[in-house]
């Protein structure tokens, strides 16, 4: 009995151990960037973000003046007891008593510290990398040396608000022409039907990377290439055939007894549609849209290419890829802006876990 | 009600019938003017005007959901007011005609059209020609692309390889963590939070991923302090700071630092229809096997694994086409250089960069190939559903 409670122990053990080993593993990357985004412009760039957490660093605790000590940097010099070169001082040489000396900058100008190994913490908030990645006004940046950079803002408010133009019409416009056609599907009989839905199934899997080329001829030809509409139908022809094949799953399962009841009163197909249908199916539709949410906040490729010209309609994920483009090394305004196009798909996401579920075990998965 | 109305209908007078006619008519060709006038202006103020962005944005949302609401609503009108044998038959094609037209606009005649284009060279068909003159003429290339995609060692060649790197990987990846994640957090009482967590990832646009990881590669010369994780760790135990997916020294197994970004987003995908189909296994099988004296890990493979075969199988699927398309985490990190093209990169590059519609196409075209055979298993399983 003893050795069996042991092994129940151990075994729960293992098993809590290495989940916990896994979920870090998993959250580590998005923590990195999260506490990051909150850092420091200089402090990114010369520190890990993991230096938020206690840690030992070498600081100064004296300054040694060149010229009063009469050091030359050419030969060999003697520091604090301590004999050496300049590049020997410059990668910093450490005294018997747990001191290191350094010299910090060139020859000419350069000055020594004397530094102390102590147990710091790299705190230094700011909120401005998401001022400048938002805003669409010029930064002015201070260096160290006292030169002045000036830096022009994201403007990711402004791709944000596209991506919101593009995210909402782009959601609801399928849902809406799929729960219309999933409706006839299921209550409607017409000639071609059963054809129809083949090919709704049929293009389940279909890789959009086939239409794109035909479509932008097609946009060119009637002048919508970079509209809003353009970009909402592209996701509606690409979202469609889940839309309908899912909304058809469950509509088709309502009982038949509500709609029998509605026609005999003399209620109108579309009159059943809006007044009953829609309703009953808020659940799946909710699943869906979330995905739909989702696939159109997230996606790059159809943004690239049906809004790809006018920087007026960026999104936020051409923003972001734009910056990486650009300015691929400043992880102040990456973080930051990365985490900015995280934001809503994340409160999405959250709030809605269980209908996300639950639309990921229908299967709302695109092909 | 259809009753009713006759009844009072023939209590008029002729002249009032035909007022009433002619009322209806025009009420009937009024409104749809009406609506797609306003609709039309609507497109014109959002693609030219200089309003405030916040005021687009709502203009937009309102004009673009209105709008398709506003079509369904008139066209009902519209046949609602025909005989009732014109009804039954012209209202299904309302309810189900606009899903149809958009299909067949945006995926279905696009196949065939994508075909024919990866028929010529790089600028299409010769335009005001007809069908058999664009046959006849020098542009027409043949199966020409095709060779040229399936050439050894050419561009497609490395692509290829890629892709099956991303697939192969990819998805046993994803799934086998998936799958692990999803035993263990089943015993756990951490389950909940545990699955949250993995699972979060799933929200994150691929260019998000693709910013969060490469901050995890970020490489600084050595001597410097390392910003990256990746290098920060591998200095610390000693190493050399490498920039990961630019190492070619290393290629092709570059890419697998790519990959991992996709098994990070998908894993959590597998892990929750694992995870449901895990529950539905019935405990007396179990608690069977546990009697038998079977141990954990013959639990696990003797048991759950072929309980929820179906399930493995889905989820796999799932990950290779997904994996297959894969653009734009490989787009955003490289570009597709330092040997880490696949694909769908190139078709962008060809189509687009390169503006070469012939072989661009092609390789949409070995695209929609590589995915038919889910197409026949996805129409083969609606056969069997008697119920259609």
């Amino acid at each position: 009995m003893e050795s069996g409670k042991r092994q129940k122990l151990l075994g729960s053990l293992f098993v809590n151990g290495t989940l916990l080993l896994l979920v870090v593993l998993w959250t580590i990357p998005t923590l990195g960037i999260f506490v990051s985004s909150f850092r420091n412009r200089d402090d990114i760039a010369t520190s890990g973000w993991w230096n938020i957490l206690p840690h030992r660093e070498w600081q100064p605790v004296r300054e040694i003046d060149i010229s009063q000590a009469g050091l030359d940097p050419n030969g060999v010099m003697e520091i604090e007891g301590i004999s050496g070169t300049f590049e020997e001082f410059r990668a910093g040489v450490e005294t018997p008593n747990g001191k290191r000396i350094t010299w910090i900058g060139n020859k000419r100008l350069g000055k020594v510290e004397v530094q102390e190994r102590v147990w710091t913490v790299s705190w230094n908030f700011t909120l401005g990398n998401y001022q400048q990645v938002l805003g669409g006004q010029n930064f002015e940046f201070k260096r160290p040396d006292g030169t002045v950079t000036i830096v022009p803002g994201d403007n990711m408010n402004r791709a944000f608000l596209n991506s919101l133009t593009v995210a909402i019409p782009s959601t609801v416009i399928p849902i809406l022409i799929a729960t219309f056609a999933a409706y006839a599907f299921a209550w409607m009989k017409f000639p071609g039907r059963r054809g129809m839905f083949i090919l709704v199934v049929a293009l389940l899997v279909v890789p959009l990377q086939i239409a794109l080329v035909p479509l932008l001829r097609d946009y060119k030809a009637l002048n919508l290439n970079g509209t809003f509409l353009a970009i909402w139908l592209a996701h509606t022809g690409f979202g469609l055939p889940l839309a309908t094949y899912l909304l058809y799953n469950y509509v088709s399962t309502l009982p038949r007894d509500i709609f029998e009841s509605a026609f005999i009163d003399g209620a109108s197909h579309f009159t059943v549609f809006t007044q009953l249908v829609l309703p009953l199916s808020v659940p799946a539709l909710a699943s869906f849209a979330i995905f739909q949410f989702l696939w159109v906040w997230n996606d790059y490729l159809v943004a690239l290419i049906f809004l790809g010209g006018n920087p007026e309609f960026e999104l936020v994920t051409q923003r972001m890829a734009a910056i990486v483009g650009a300015r691929g090394s400043e992880w102040h305004l990456l973080t930051a802006g990365a985490f900015v196009s995280m934001v809503l798909p994340l409160a999405v996401f959250f709030g809605l876990q269980r209908y996300f579920v639950r639309g990921l075990l229908a299967g709302s998965v695109k092909g | 009600m259809d009753l009713l109305n006759n009844k009072g209908e023939q209590n008029q007078s002729v002249g009032g019938r035909i007022l009433s006619l002619i009322g209806r008519v025009l009420l009937a060709i009024s409104i749809p003017l009406i609506a797609f006038y306003v609709l039309y202006q609507g497109f014109l103020f959002l693609r030219d005007s200089n309003a405030p962005q916040i005021i687009i944005t709502l203009v937009a949302i309102v004009w673009g959901v209105g709008g398709v609401a506003i079509l369904y609503w008139i066209f009902n009108n519209l046949v609602e007011r025909l005989s009732d044998t014109w009804r039954t038959r012209l209202l299904p094609f309302v309810f189900v005609g606009p899903a149809m037209a958009i299909l067949a606009w945006y995926l279905a005649i696009p196949t065939l059209r994508t075909f024919w284009l990866s028929l010529f060279d790089r600028n299409g068909p010769p335009k005001g020609l007809n069908v058999l003159q664009q046959l006849s003429s020098d542009a027409f290339v043949g199966l020409g692309n095709y060779a040229e995609v399936f050439q050894p060692g050419g561009l497609m060649f490395l692509a290829f390889r890629n892709n099956l790197m991303w697939i192969i990987f990819g998805s046993t990846l994803s799934v086998s963590f998936g799958l692990i994640i999803a035993v263990l957090a089943d015993r756990s009482r951490m389950e909940k939070i545990a699955k949250s967590f993995i699972f979060l990832p799933m929200a994150i646009s691929f260019v998000g991923a693709s910013i969060i990881w490469n901050f995890i590669y970020e490489y600084r010369p050595p001597g410097q302090p390392q910003v990256g994780l990746l290098n920060a760790f591998v200095t610390g135990l000693g190493g050399q700071p490498q920039a990961w997916p630019q190492w070619v020294n290393i290629a092709p197994w570059n890419n697998l630092f790519l990959i991992v970004i996709v098994i990070w987003l998908q894993a959590g995908f597998a892990m929750v229809l694992f995870s449901a189909a895990l529950k539905g296994i019935p405990e007396e099988l179990l608690e069977a096997g546990r009697i038998d004296g079977a141990n954990e890990f013959q639990i696990f493979f003797r048991i759950m694994i072929p309980y929820i075969q179906g399930t493995i199988i889905s989820v796999w699927t799932t990950i290779v086409i997904f994996t297959l398309k894969i653009f734009d985490v490989v787009w955003v990190m490289t570009g597709g250089q330092f040997g880490t093209h696949v694909i769908a990169t190139q078709f962008y590059r060809q189509s687009f960069t390169n503006n070469n519609s012939g072989y661009g196409s092609a390789i949409a075209i070995v695209l929609l190939i590589a995915v038919i055979p889910v197409m026949y298993y996805n129409l083969r399983q609606f056969r069997k559903q008697e119920a259609f």
